[in-house]
């Protein structure tokens, strides 16, 4: 499995910390006492079941959710993150499970919401923002077509490409995937497959959550595993088995550190 | 030539050979289906009437009826296309109104001594009227926005709160006569005359192709597909045609004799031998062809349209894109306000006086003029020219049964049907489209 993977310098300062990071829904304990950490060029994989608790940590980062107790270092230095906009300011970017696009909009429109390209009169340039879609669109998936649609328009995998495309256009150095390839076909799976390896050849830091412990394997560096709310562990993919992060994923415990 | 223009946009994909006359000149389907029911009704009722109702005096008169409720109707968009309703829009410009009123017959006069007549008077009025309006507007949108109080409760409230405070402003009585400047407002009071009527209507004209053809500029300049050029000129003739067409019905219609008499007799003349005068547009109408302009340029030009329209579509993805949807909120509904003090203006300067019942029912007119023209009440999706539209025939139709003498009651029976109808025409056309 872990073939040809690159050595990730893990000497320095980590791109994104996450310390202790807890949050509550009224009495559900989603997030308890977690930590991660991304390093440039490596890609993170969050596992575990259905509720576990992955999309809402990376909610924290992405500045959705405001967490009850914890900290965020971002570069060596601690971060104030308020507001999806002050996530933005940190340069993260965030793909989310819902892909939360607008879908009364067109895909341009929804790629730059929120930083829409203005003219010198500060009227927003629709032309030269579906002029700048068309261009990462042909990079990221030349098979679209439906730049004047709204996106409910679009299929899964289109849908998906836009919120990728989101995610890859505005500079990030921090990419937040949660499950991009769910709705997708063997073909845009390995499309997102050769996003991220160019993504991670760019030294960006990724936090990637799927259900495919195959994909995990093949793509992460490393693979954090939750089960409610609580960090069962955090593994190097070369040193464990899937069968190992099946069993933390179902028992809670990574069986080879149990038996060491 | 005309080879190579079709070859460009073939090409480009999105016209072939057998695409229809009329997909080929991309206009909206909806838009001609409310056109076509407007011109229905008009012909209907010119029938009924035996050739009343398409007079230049009758297509006036509905025209400045028209206005109040449609400026409130461009409001009433960005209101339900956040996912909100405003129900308290009628009794907020019985308020305005009654501020306005009563700055300028009272307030103004009494505490600052300016003299009954003076320009000021209507100037200081309406700013204030405005300021009033868009403060209302702005905290019944804290109260949705931040306090989470669904707009359906704060405006029903408001309903009620506003009718009254305008009450106690008045002490339930009429105000006027208005001042004559703040009268100019009303319509028939204060009309362009002909000349400077053609005047703006070339100019509106030559805006219309100008927009038209900076649009296809840029377009070619990214090189997106545009419509065959052929397509443009009928386009562009259409606007020209329907533009300079409104003019010359409004030009049509001549100043009565006797207001003509009474007018010159106030200048110690009499009327010259032949001598005739038209309205031509009145200002009421050019003040709603400026808010459309400027509501419709919000709409598809500003950060702040796209933030609502996003966030009428997905408000979850609009607040993760970093949009305060709070404060959006409170700006749609402080917009609101604004534009209901506006359509106090022109309400109650149409009627020469500040009344009590000013605005009854207004809220059910707006909301159907809106929804007529095409805004769904899901959210996300409404036009500015739809709900103008939309005032329209709510307008046409009231003013029809009226001359054709359907009773008043029935009148009310007939618009509340209709607005129930017309949603329920909304869902059918969508599920239709969207499939
Ligand atoms: N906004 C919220 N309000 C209340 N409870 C929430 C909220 N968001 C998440 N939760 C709860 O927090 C827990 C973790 O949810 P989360 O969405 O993070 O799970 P997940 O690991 O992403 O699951 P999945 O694999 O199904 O996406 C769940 O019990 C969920 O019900
Ligand atoms: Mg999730």
């Amino acid at each position: 499995m872990a073939e040809t993977k690159q050595k990730i310098d893990r000497s320095g300062t980590p791109l994104v910390a996450m310390k202790n990071i807890s949050i509550a829904f009224g009495g559900v304990q989603a997030v308890d006492d977690v930590s991660i950490d991304v390093y440039p060029g490596e890609v993170v994989g969050l596992l575990g079941h259905n509720g576990a608790g992955k999309s809402t940590l990376i909610k924290i980062l992405a500045g959705a959710y405001r967490m009850d107790s914890g900290e965020i270092w971002i570069n060596g230095e601690k971060a104030d993150i308020r507001s999806p906009a002050g996530a933005r300011d940190y340069n993260i970017e965030t793909i989310y499970q819902t892909l939360a696009l607008a879908d009364n909009l067109d895909a341009s429109a929804n790629l730059f919401l929120g930083r829409e390209i203005t003219t010198s009169l500060g009227l927003v340039d629709d032309s030269a923002m579906e002029a700048e879609t068309r261009k990462i669109m042909h990079r990221l998936n030349p098979n679209f077509k439906k730049f004047s649609v709204p996106v409910s328009a679009l299929s899964g995998g289109q849908r998906q490409s836009v919120a990728i495309a989101r995610a890859v256009y505005f500079d990030a150095k921090i990419v937040i995937m949660d499950e991009p390839t769910a709705a997708l076909g063997v073909h845009e799976t390995e499309m997102v497959a050769e996003i991220i390896k160019e993504l991670k050849a760019q030294g960006l830091g990724i936090v990637l959550i799927s259900h495919d412990t195959r994909e995990m394997m093949a793509l992460c560096d490393r693979v954090s595993v939750m089960k409610n709310g609580a960090l069962v562990g955090t593994e190097h993919v070369e040193d464990v088995t899937e069968d190992d992060i099946l069993s933390m994923i179902i028992l809670g415990k990574n069986p080879k550190r149990e038996a060491a | 030539m005309s080879d190579s223009t079709s070859g460009q946009a073939s090409s480009a994909g999105r016209s072939g050979p057998n695409r229809s006359f009329f997909s080929q000149l991309e206009l909206d389907l909806r838009l001609l289906g409310m056109i076509g029911a407007f011109l229905l009704i008009c012909i209907l009722f010119n029938i009924m009437t035996g050739g009343q109702f398409l007079t230049p005096r009758n297509l006036f008169n509905l025209t400045i009826q028209t206005v109040s409720v449609a400026i409130m109707a461009t409001g009433m968009v960005f209101i339900i296309v956040t996912r909100h309703i405003d129900l308290a829009v009628g009794s907020l410009l019985a308020t305005c109104s009654a501020v306005m009123a009563m700055m300028q017959t009272a307030w103004l006069p009494d505490i600052l001594g300016i003299p009954l007549g003076s320009p000021w008077l209507a100037i200081l009025a309406i700013i204030f009227g405005i300021l009033v309006g868009g403060i209302i507007g702005g905290f019944q949108g804290y109260l949705v926005g931040f306090l989470g109080i669904p707009a359906f409760i704060v405006t029903l409230g408001g309903l009620l709160v506003w009718r009254n405070v305008a009450w106690y402003l008045t002490n339930g009585q009429t105000i006027g006569p208005l001042n004559e400047t703040f009268q100019l407002f009303g319509g028939i009071n204060g009309t362009l005359g002909a000349s400077s009527s053609w005047i703006v209507g070339l100019i509106a004209a030559a805006a219309a192709v100008l927009a038209l053809v900076s649009g296809r500029r840029s377009k070619l300049r990214h090189d997106f597909p545009v419509k065959p050029i052929w397509a443009e000129f009928v386009v562009g003739g259409i606007f020209v045609a329907a533009i300079l067409g409104f003019i010359a019905i409004l030009n049509a219609y001549e100043v009565p004799s006797r207001v003509l008499e009474r007018q010159f007799e106030a200048r110690g003349e009499t009327v010259p031998e032949g001598f005739t005068a038209s309205y031509g547009l009145p200002i009421s109408v050019l003040l709603l062809i400026a808010v459309a302009i400027v509501m419709t340029v919000v709409a598809r030009k500003t950060r702040f349209g796209r933030y609502i329209f996003a966030t009428g579509g997905n408000p979850d993805a609009a607040e993760l894109s970093g949009i305060n949807t709070r404060m959006l909120t409170v700006k749609v509904f402080a917009l609101m306000g604004v534009l209901v003090a506006i359509a106090g203006l022109v309400a109650s300067s149409r009627l020469t006086f500040h009344s009590n019942d000013i605005g009854t029912l207004d809220e059910l007119r707006v909301i159907a003029a809106a929804v007529i023209g095409g805004t769904a009440l899901a959210g996300g999706v409404g036009t500015i020219y739809g709900a103008i539209l939309g005032a329209l025939i709510m307008q046409s139709l009231q003013s029809g049964m009226a001359m054709v003498g359907v009773d008043a009651p029935l009148q009310n029976i007939v618009v509340g049907s209709v607005l129930v109808a017309a949603v329920l025409i909304d869902i059918i056309y969508r599920r239709r489209v969207e499939g």
